[in-house]
């Protein structure tokens, strides 16, 4: 159907060349650590996993796009058919062999390296974790410490007001040395931190980029998530489910210190 | 069945599924470009977030007061963009448009199984397309949860502002959208089971009929679903039930009496549809390909039978794995496995395609065009799009990458690169066929190469800004010092897009040009060997004026012991050898 546009042969090339560039480009410019760096024990098997997905499937990439861009090049230069068809018990050998051992490939990968994770970070939390509840509202996080006697006090939601933004209950004797930050959140390294997630209003969700967590905070569930941060720093705590307008800027702050620094920020919090 | 004589039978309240076929594939066009300015201004909040633009501020004072776009339409952009684009612009024109125009005429029928209905499923799908532009203007503005509706967010008007009336008439809309659909796909399988042509066995279908049965049955299954999810929401929301509301909900600093529901409920209703209505818009897209592509490589198809099958099972599986988008939901952990293993069991049906895809090329004599270019990047696409995934249907790998733009990056190479790749190769396949003119093959070629490169440089692109751990539907990120690296990726997929944008202003306006000036086409410019190019271009009412009799599979290209290169579905064993 060339209808003296283009010269076939050249064209053929060209968007042979097209794909071939395409993949090669994004292979070249894909090979690189695009994550933040990681900052939690469980966050080097989930890096693991997807460097292993990347590989793999960046690899079929290039050479499903060499083969590609090879059958147009040399079928452009082509005057007849030159391989008609194959038997349909050939076609089915191929496709299904093919098929298999790429499927295989890219999965055999993904239950030896990702199972053992995904087991660790929806599996048993350790006793001695840092308990902290976090309560996401529109546009922030509220982070309820159980203090010194470790009992989280009584919460109700009627007893919420802006001051109160958890409705810790007073009367509560284990709430007396309870205390809510918002957006802040400190945390000790090297320990496990079970964060217990919850919702005032909508659907929010705790994504920690650094540390590989992420976990919807759903208004009616209390779901638990854990991890072990493994450096000091200051990390960023954005949203990632839409929860309305300041969805954006609905960002906390991970605060990772040292034990020692944990404790007098402890005592610190308790002489307010 | 004699053709009705008044312009208004003939041309809009039509029974001619050619006709309604058409008027799908129009309605969608345009929804495509509400979609896509949409799409445009996104981006141009993103790339500039910071830049005032007093022109805009002119032409939509209430979205872009003192010339920065409000969060609240920004939102409500998002929300419409990914609404239009899936179920008003892909699902009318690929599935709906082309589905009804092509099945009985590739079938061998004079019209759809139900004239009737289809006519009214078209009539109701445009009031259904009407009712979601018109929450455009409707006070609040558009809905504004984004396209999945995660309800507290969009059960509670104090919510969101997207959230007042402009949710109820975006749930409105997709309970008819729904309706529309289910009635189309009702006709495709009453069409493809019982108004076959003599000698038109299931095992000599076109491809293309094959992939809009297997999603007119998935349609069947899933999409009631979400009929019964808009319908609960919608009863939150104004008649006091709490479907989705559990207990103690504060909004604004205010009680919400009513409670006793879940969340998580919307969830799996509207991924029960969500996904399999992912399958019902590429599987046509892959189907249209096998039958595009050999009208361009001269020979048949690699894997006729096998690819039938890999179809049906990509179909079933693609019922049972809609969890996989609640892997971080608070789902439990193991039906998360469960449902991150039955995912990655489709990569197997779907590799077996690809596969069979590329064999199709092998020992091919090719010759360029515009439709067989788009099937060459929709391959293409289907590769990449598919290894991504790999990604995101593993359970471990997708704590990280869930609600990144990573997410964003993969669903718009598979429904917004296969799928609109597959519109454009069926556009400029069967233009011809529907206005008996040829489109410009120039301006297509641009039109292919402008968007296969700018496809992959915006949402290759986006995936890389995924792993950087970007979440979507952000309003601006300038806050956030971990993502201060994407900024310069933001303005640079901005720019991909307008290019992207202006090659698709140029294709409507090859598709309106060549409707008056293009090239008059003959009955089969294409040399291809279903039966719609045994008719004349256009076909008459009622299609066939003699019953035609099938004799072989769609695939019959250079034949052996024949003179010419392809052989048509109605030519005869004598004549030439039969191989299927």
């Amino acid at each position: 159907m060339a209808d003296g546009k283009p010269a076939p042969k050249l064209e053929g090339l060209l968007v042979a060349l097209l794909f071939a560039g395409t993949a090669v480009g994004f292979a070249l410019y894909g090979a690189r650590n695009w994550f933040p760096e990681v900052a939690s024990r469980h966050g080097v098997g989930i890096d693991a996993m997807i460097m292993f997905l990347l590989a793999v499937t960046g690899a079929m990439f290039v050479i499903g796009h060499f083969v590609l861009a090879f059958f147009i090049w040399q079928g452009t230069r082509r005057d007849s058919v030159a391989a008609r068809m194959a038997s349909p018990q050939a076609e089915r050998r191929v496709a299904i062999t093919l098929g298999l051992v790429m499927a295989l490939a890219a999965e055999g990968g993904v239950l030896a390296i990702g199972l053992p994770v995904f087991g660790e970070y929806f599996g048993d939390i350790p006793e001695d974790a840092v308990n902290i509840v976090v309560t996401g509202q529109q546009f922030a996080w509220n982070n309820h410490y159980s203090g010194e006697d470790g009992i989280f006090g009584r919460t109700d939601v009627a007893l919420i007001t802006p001051t109160n933004p958890v409705g810790l209950d007073g009367n509560d004797p284990a709430a007396a040395d309870d205390f809510v930050l918002i957006n802040q959140l400190t945390v000790p390294v090297d320990r496990p931190v079970k964060i217990t997630l919850r919702a005032l209003d909508v659907i929010h969700s705790f994504f920690l980029p650094h540390h590989r967590v992420k976990q919807d905070a759903v208004p009616g569930m209390s779901i638990p998530v854990w991890f072990v941060p493994t450096r000091e720093g200051r990390f960023e705590i954005p949203c990632t489910e839409l929860c309305g307008l300041g969805h954006y800027r609905m960002q906390g702050f991970l605060n990772v210190v040292s034990q020692a620094e944990y404790d007098a920020w402890l005592d610190e919090q308790a002489g307010n | 069945m004699s053709e009705p004589q008044s312009f208004l039978r003939k041309y809009v309240f039509s029974l001619d599924h050619k006709i309604i076929g058409i008027q799908y594939i129009v309605t969608g066009f345009a929804m495509a470009i509400v979609g896509g300015l949409l799409s445009l201004l996104i981006r141009l909040q993103l790339g500039w977030p910071t830049v005032m633009w007093p022109i805009l501020e002119t032409l939509m004072p209430n979205a872009y007061a003192s010339g920065v776009m409000a969060p609240e339409f920004y939102l409500a952009a998002v929300t419409m963009h990914g609404t239009i684009m899936a179920f008003f612009f892909i699902s009318y024109v690929l599935v709906s448009g082309f589905g009804n125009y092509l099945v009985p005429l590739q079938v061998g029928a004079k019209d759809m199984a139900f004239p009737f209905l289809n006519m009214l499923s078209y009539w109701i799908g445009l009031v259904s397309a009407l009712v979601m532009i018109l929450a455009f203007f409707v006070e609040g503005g558009a809905a504004a949860a984004g396209w999945t509706a995660y309800p507290p967010l969009s059960a509670l008007p104090a919510a969101v502002p997207g959230s007042g009336l402009g949710q109820s008439v975006w749930l409105l809309s997709m309970a008819l959208f729904i309706v529309s659909f289910t009635m189309t796909s009702l006709n495709v399988v009453a069409t493809v089971f019982s108004m076959r042509a003599k000698g038109m066995s299931m095992m000599r279908l076109p491809m293309t009929v094959w992939s809009f049965f297997i999603a007119a049955i998935m349609g069947l299954l899933a999409f009631p679903a979400l009929t019964a999810g808009a319908i609960m929401l919608l009863l939150d929301r104004h008649a006091g039930t709490a479907f989705f509301l559990p207990a103690g909900l504060i909004i604004g600093g205010n009680l919400v009496e009513v409670g006793g529901g879940s969340p998580l409920l919307w969830q799996h209703l509207f991924w029960f549809l969500g996904h399999p209505e992912v399958y019902v818009l590429i599987l046509p897209a892959l189907g249209i390909t096998f039958d595009v592509l050999p009208a361009f490589t001269r020979k048949p198809i690699f894997g006729y039978r096998i690819t039938i099958w890999s179809l049906v099972l990509s179909g079933f599986l693609g019922m049972i794995v809609w969890g996989h988008h609640m892997f971080v939901s608070g789902m439990s952990p193991f039906s998360g496995e469960y449902f991150s293993l039955s995912t990655l069991l489709i990569t197997i049906p779907m590799a077996v395609v690809g596969v069979c895809m590329l064999g199709s090329l092998w020992g091919a004599r090719l010759k360029m065009a515009t439709p067989g270019l788009f099937t060459l990047g929709l391959i293409s696409m289907f590769g990449t799009g598919g290894f991504g995934g790999l990604f995101l249907g593993n359970a471990t790998a997708d704590i990280q990458l869930h609600d990144t733009y990573f997410v964003v990056g993969h669903f718009h190479l598979m429904i917004g690169g296969v799928t609109v790749f597959g519109t454009f190769a069926a556009v400029y396949f069967w233009f011809p066929k529907m206005f008996g003119r040829m489109m410009n093959e120039s301006l297509g070629r641009i039109h292919f190469w402008i968007t296969t490169l700018g496809y992959y440089l915006i949402f290759l692109t986006q995936h890389f800004v995924g792993l950087q751990g970007a979440p979507r539907r952000y309003y601006a990120f300038g806050s956030y010092e971990y993502l201060e690296s994407i900024a310069a990726s933001n303005q640079f997929i901005s720019i991909a897009t307008f290019a992207v944008g202006a090659a698709q202003a140029m294709f409507m306006f090859n598709f309106v040009w060549s409707m008056f000036r293009g090239k008059v086409a003959n009955t089969n410019p294409w040399r291809a060997t279903t039966l719609e190019w045994s008719l004349p271009s256009p076909p008459p009412h009622g299609n066939f004026t003699t019953p035609p009799v099938v004799h072989r599979w769609p695939y019959e290209y250079s034949p052996e012991g024949y003179e010419d290169d392809f052989a048509g579905q109605q030519v005869d064993g004598d004549t030439v050898p039969v191989t299927a």
